[in-house]
């Protein structure tokens, strides 16, 4: 092969990569590297320091994002807990339920909220508490944000499940397991990788929603994403930034710890 | 229970609680969403009341709105209102130049990723995608912290000596354009990326065999193999952008103003207009809609081949 040049390489693609991840994490990293800033303007640098930190326990802010930040963990666990197991159900129906009646209805469905563009979404499911009565708040934040994640705890839980084998189920059923023993003692902890990544994404889906979140909340109620939405209207000021690097560590940890489990259950599995 | 599992291929025992199964999925989906976006058309079809509620009664006026003026009282003649069709354009036009410049940074970067070892490509793409997981809203308030007129960026410019003085970048189309391909370049690297890593590089090597250059070969080989791949990136980045609040929100101004903001501002406050938002949300989806189904029929021409 001496001589000849490799089909694979062309000149300026990983210039280009790493174009590409610079303009992805710069801005990530100023932010991070500002939020440490000791000086109360943003523009100059007043050296190392903690403060904005500590700012958003004990600040002016404090108790709006402390219950903006609660508001927005027990939304996200409980949708995606619930997503979760409305997903699991929904992806044992699709790929071990054979062919039924319906199930490319059951599909589209399903792939629904990933179609609807998001500002659609809200608009409809405003319109659709305010004509059914049902006040806007903690409630209607939770329902929608249930029903625009179920599509993605499905994706990585289906994908798991198209990769199980049914040999092991026919064989428990086979020695007098019941369906549910079968599922609980055998599919269950095959699917499992599936499913905790399935819900990690959830989550995370869940406390990112500004749009939809915004358009249900109500007045007073608010969410991490809706409060510094809120304040950044009125300028960017240092403690945002802290907010912003205490969350996007958060989203870091969680998608490195879903990558994680993933590649594990691709090794079990192999 | 008679015999489990008698036949092989119901063997697990699913088939026949299929229904209560998927209920969940149709209760929450179906009420939840697909109920309310038909509610949705029909509210745009309704009359505004003036406390920013609906009166039901059939009315053209909010679609009468978006496509005539009949001057300020109502009663000129009708001619063609320009205002919203110039903002559906100028977000199709914005949504349209991310995708391209998606396109064009992020092609590079799959084939590059694709072209790795396969043992390091996973972890390239984790790179790629990592940002995405981030939040979005913070994500775009980073982009504006760093593009600021006295911003980190126009400080390290003029420090360097390049600039005299700060560069407007916030407020500009480039700022819009900038935090949609911010937003959604994981959604072109990632269909491009499963694309070429499928190619048959034995292709190239015909190609080169036979004396094409490395650039004639990406365009008369590579590029018609993976365009399904670039198809579904375009896609995925045009859609979301076209329906895109937070990025024209707050890194445009006036200027740059999109269908996302024209439909927030009609449900806040009591200058809403809940019909008018209705009729411009129906008239956004039927666009994606619109979009989608070409996308359909391309790729399943594509299959039939």
């Amino acid at each position: 092969m001496a001589g000849r040049r490799d089909i694979r390489r062309y000149p300026g693609f990983a210039a280009m990569t790493v174009l590409c991840l610079t303009i992805l994490y710069v801005p990530l990293f100023v932010v991070m590297a500002y939020s440490f800033n000791a000086s109360t303007s943003l523009t100059n640098w007043g050296g190392l320091s903690l403060r904005w930190y500590a700012d958003l326990f004990t600040g002016v802010e404090a108790p709006r994002f402390r219950a903006a930040a609660w508001n927005s963990v027990s939304i996200a666990t409980l949708a995606a807990a619930a997503s979760t197991i409305i997903a699991t159900a929904a992806a044992v129906a699709m790929v071990r339920g054979g062919r039924f009646r319906g199930k490319g209805a059951t599909f589209a469905l399903i792939n629904l909220p990933l179609m609807v563009p998001e500002i659609v979404t809200a608009v409809a499911t405003l319109i659709f508490f305010s004509v059914i009565g049902l006040a806007t708040g903690y409630l209607t934040i939770l329902i929608a944000h249930i029903t625009f994640c179920i599509p993605f705890a499905y994706l990585p839980i289906a994908a798991r499940l198209e990769g199980i084998e049914e040999s092991c189920e026919q064989a428990a059923r086979d020695l007098y397991a019941t369906r549910a023993q079968a599922f609980r003692l055998i599919l269950l902890p095959l699917l499992m990788p599936g499913i905790i990544s399935g819900f990690l994404l959830a989550f995370i889906i869940s406390l990112d929603d500004f749009i939809i979140t915004n358009f249900v909340k109500g007045a007073g109620m608010e969410t991490l994403p809706t409060a510094i939405f809120g304040s950044v209207k009125q300028g960017i000021k240092p403690n945002i930034l802290a907010l912003s690097t205490v969350m996007l560590t958060v989203s870091i940890l969680f998608v490195t710890l879903s990558y994680f489990v993933n590649r594990l259950g691709q090794r079990s599995r192999a | 229970m008679a015999g489990p599992a008698a036949s092989g291929s119901a063997g697990t025992g699913y088939r026949s609680i299929t229904g209560p199964l998927l209920l969940p999925t149709w209760v929450m989906i179906g009420i939840f969403l697909l109920l309310p976006v038909l509610l949705m058309t029909v509210y745009s079809f309704l009359t505004r009341e003036f406390r920013g509620g609906v009166d039901w009664t059939f009315s053209l006026a909010a679609y009468d709105r978006f496509l005539l003026n009949r001057g300020l009282f109502g009663d000129e003649p009708p001619v063609l209102e320009w205002t919203y069709i110039t903002i559906f354009w100028r977000s199709i036009w914005q949504a349209g130049l991310a995708t391209l410049i998606c396109l064009i940074v992020g092609f590079p970067t799959a084939w590059f990723i694709a072209t790795r070892p396969a043992h390091s490509r996973a972890l390239w793409l984790f790179m790629i995608t990592v940002p995405y997981w981030v939040n979005l809203l913070i994500r775009t308030v980073s982009l504006r912290f760093l593009l600021r007129d006295q911003g980190p960026l126009n400080d390290a410019l003029i420090g360097a000596g390049l600039l005299d003085s700060p560069l407007q970048i916030i407020n500009t189309n480039l700022a819009v354009q900038l935090g949609l391909f911010y937003s959604y370049l994981p959604f072109m690297v990632l269909p491009v990326y499963a694309a070429v890593e499928r190619y048959n590089f034995a292709l190239s090597e015909a190609a080169a065999d036979l004396y094409a250059s490395r650039w004639t070969t990406l365009r008369e080989i590579v590029l018609p193999v993976v365009r399904p791949g670039i198809i579904a990136g375009c896609i995925l980045v045009f859609v979301p952008s076209l329906g895109a609040f937070l990025a024209p929100d707050l890194l445009g101004g006036a200027k740059t103003y999109m269908i996302g903001s024209l439909i927030e501002e009609q449900f806040k406050g009591s200058q809403g207009n809940w019909p008018f938002g209705a009729a411009v949300s129906v008239i956004l989806m039927t666009l994606v809609l619109i979009v989608l189904m070409i996308y359909a029929r391309a790729q399943g021409r594509a299959g039939a081949h």
